[in-house]
């Protein structure tokens, strides 16, 4: 499994080596390494309880790793570090936390202080134009629905123009055009070099805006390009369909350049285990032709992230001892 | 440690605005003057002068001291455990603000408008004597020592609670809990005002200066205390790091 990036550490944002966070008995996440690039929108998946939030926390300066280290933006993870760190990151954590009884401006001015941000009106006004929410400015955010608070929450993550940026679920409760709206803003960060660490639970949107993503079961059990964690979990395939039955498969598809193999899979589905579904799909063609099979289609078997996901998450679970 | 004003400025513009728009601690903050203002009153109407001897060994103005011991307890006992409990402290705590600034931020903002409502309450007790009791009375009740211990102990007394609260606000998993735990961690504070005012412990400079002098040590070694119980990864997991 590779954890690191083509370029090396100069170019992480994020460095996390053999990081382990342990309460009392129970292990958060154990032996965690990877590197982060600048500019990357980095996906963070896994089951509930599998450390994702901790690790965002320890990375974070809120809770301190049991051992390991790392270099967030650059600044080795440390108490005394702490501030500078939270300097240049930001945090929007999978609850809002937004206080209820202020108004979205009131909000934002508070933590645009604590970030001692400057000009911090202006840059308010930036963060609220960015996230489409000018016009409530000035309600109370306990008025607002859960999609809007998200809103409120991602531009005050926003305020500080951070080099890294952790969000946990920030499409969580967002209709689907908010979500696209949160997506292109993310995008559109990244574009301005921004780093993106995103948790999720929404494969799907993993697997549209993040460059690499690891998935985290306590250890980290996989990390790389969604297509690349697909290409090493499933074997690649060509799934084949006939309108009626071949009479002998077997004659069919052995010794066919690029196939290794083949399993029924409906009345007249073969699924055939294949090198190069490139190569194969002619030859297998043209063998259906010989045979004089009435072909209905010949398609590579696509496997998405989520079936990548569960097959691993599912491993997990049939190892876990009872 | 170098502290940022400004971000101390923003937690305690912060709480204020909160308060303001918070029925319960404007109820609270009323409810407790309220009721270390009634006794008094009611001597200052009801009194004749034939009783100024006795008024006269007692320091009645002391008795209200109890305003600036308790209102800021039960506002600190929140400050945290609050913040907590409506899950805005991890949001709050991943900014580069230091526990000290936090915690100073927090305890401005409980300070400033318990000692104004202490020193309003202290006002309009006066005004009342001044308007209403018999000349005796009066002269028996208003003494300017006592007015002088009044100034200069209400924000000594308020610091002090405001630290006795915070830390139990720390240390607390509930909003509630911690509100009356921080009341009744004021109540050695209301009670030492109390003996003084009833002259069951006699008032003299000694005394004064000592108690102004502990307090004082007690409100520098608070703000101490209660940022090394300031525990960031125990606040946001609910365990100790």
């Amino acid at each position: 499994m590779t954890t690191s990036l083509a370029g090396g550490s100069a170019a992480a944002a994020l460095s996390v080596d053999h990081l382990t966070k342990r309460f009392g008995d129970r292990l958060a996440f154990d032996d965690v390494s990877f590197e982060v690039g600048k500019g990357e929108v980095f996906g963070f998946l896994g089951p509930n309880g599998a450390g994702k939030t901790t690790t965002v926390r320890t990375l974070g300066t809120l809770i301190a790793p049991t051992s390991g280290s790392a270099m967030v933006a650059g600044i080795p993870l440390a108490a005394e570090n702490g501030v500078e760190i939270r300097r240049r990151i930001s945090i929007m954590p999978e609850s809002p936390g937004l206080y209820l009884r202020l108004t979205v401006v009131e909000n934002l001015e508070c933590f645009a202080d604590l970030y001692e941000v400057p000009d911090a009106k202006d840059r308010i006004g930036r963060c609220l134009q960015a996230v489409n929410l000018a016009d409530r400015a000035n309600d109370p955010c306990g008025t607002l629905s859960k999609g809007l608070r998200q809103r409120v929450a991602l531009a005050r993550a926003l305020l500080s123009e951070p080099e890294i940026l952790f969000l946990d679920e920030p499409t969580s409760g967002l209709d689907p055009v908010a979500t696209r709206d949160v997506h292109e803003l993310l995008l559109g960060l990244r574009q301005r070099g921004v780093t993106i660490f995103l948790t999720t639970h929404r494969l799907e949107e993993a697997e549209r805006i993040c460059d690499r993503v690891a998935i985290l079961s306590t250890t980290l059990r996989m990390i790389g390009r969604p297509d690349e964690l697909r290409d090493q979990l499933f074997a690649r395939s060509v799934t084949v369909r006939t309108r009626l039955p071949l009479a002998e498969p077997d004659g069919v598809f052995a010794g066919l350049e690029a196939v290794e193999g083949w399993r029924l899979d409906g009345p007249a589905t073969y699924v055939l285990n294949v090198t190069d579904p490139a190569v194969a799909a002619p030859v297998v063609t043209r063998a259906l032709v010989a045979a004089d099979a009435d072909v209905l289609s010949i398609n590579e078997s696509h496997h998405s992230l989520e079936d990548a996901y569960l097959e691993l998450i599912d491993t997990d679970v049939e190892a876990t001892p009872r | 440690m170098s502290l940022s004003t400004r971000r101390i400025r923003a937690i305690t513009r912060k709480e204020l605005r909160e308060y303001r728009r918070k029925k319960s601690v404007i109820v609270t903050t009323a409810v407790f003057p309220l009721i270390f203002l009634v006794q008094p009153l009611a001597i200052v109407f009801v009194a004749p002068s034939s009783s100024a001897d006795t008024l006269g060994q007692f320091h009645l103005l002391l008795y209200m001291l109890a305003i600036p011991a308790m209102v800021p307890a039960y506002l600190a006992a929140y400050s945290v455990v609050g913040e907590r409990e409506q899950g805005t402290l991890e949001p709050i705590l991943t900014t580069p603000v230091g526990r000290e600034e936090f915690l100073l931020g927090k305890a401005l903002a409980a300070l400033l408008p318990s000692v104004v409502i202490a020193y309003l309450v202290y006002a309009f007790f006066l005004a009342c004597v001044a308007l209403f009791a018999q000349v005796a009375v009066a002269s028996a009740i208003v003494r300017p020592s006592d007015i002088l211990a009044q100034v200069v102990f209400t924000p000594l007394l308020a610091c002090w609670s405001i630290w006795v609260g915070t830390a139990i606000s720390t240390r607390t998993g509930d909003a509630r809990v911690a509100q009356q735990l921080g009341l009744l961690g004021s109540l050695p504070a209301v009670l030492m005002t109390s003996l003084i005012a009833f002259n069951v412990i006699p008032v003299s400079l000694g005394l004064g200066i000592g108690l102004g002098v502990l307090l004082l040590v007690l409100d520098g070694g608070g703000w101490r205390i209660v940022s090394a119980l300031f525990d960031r990864e125990r606040l946001v997991t609910g365990s100790g790091s």
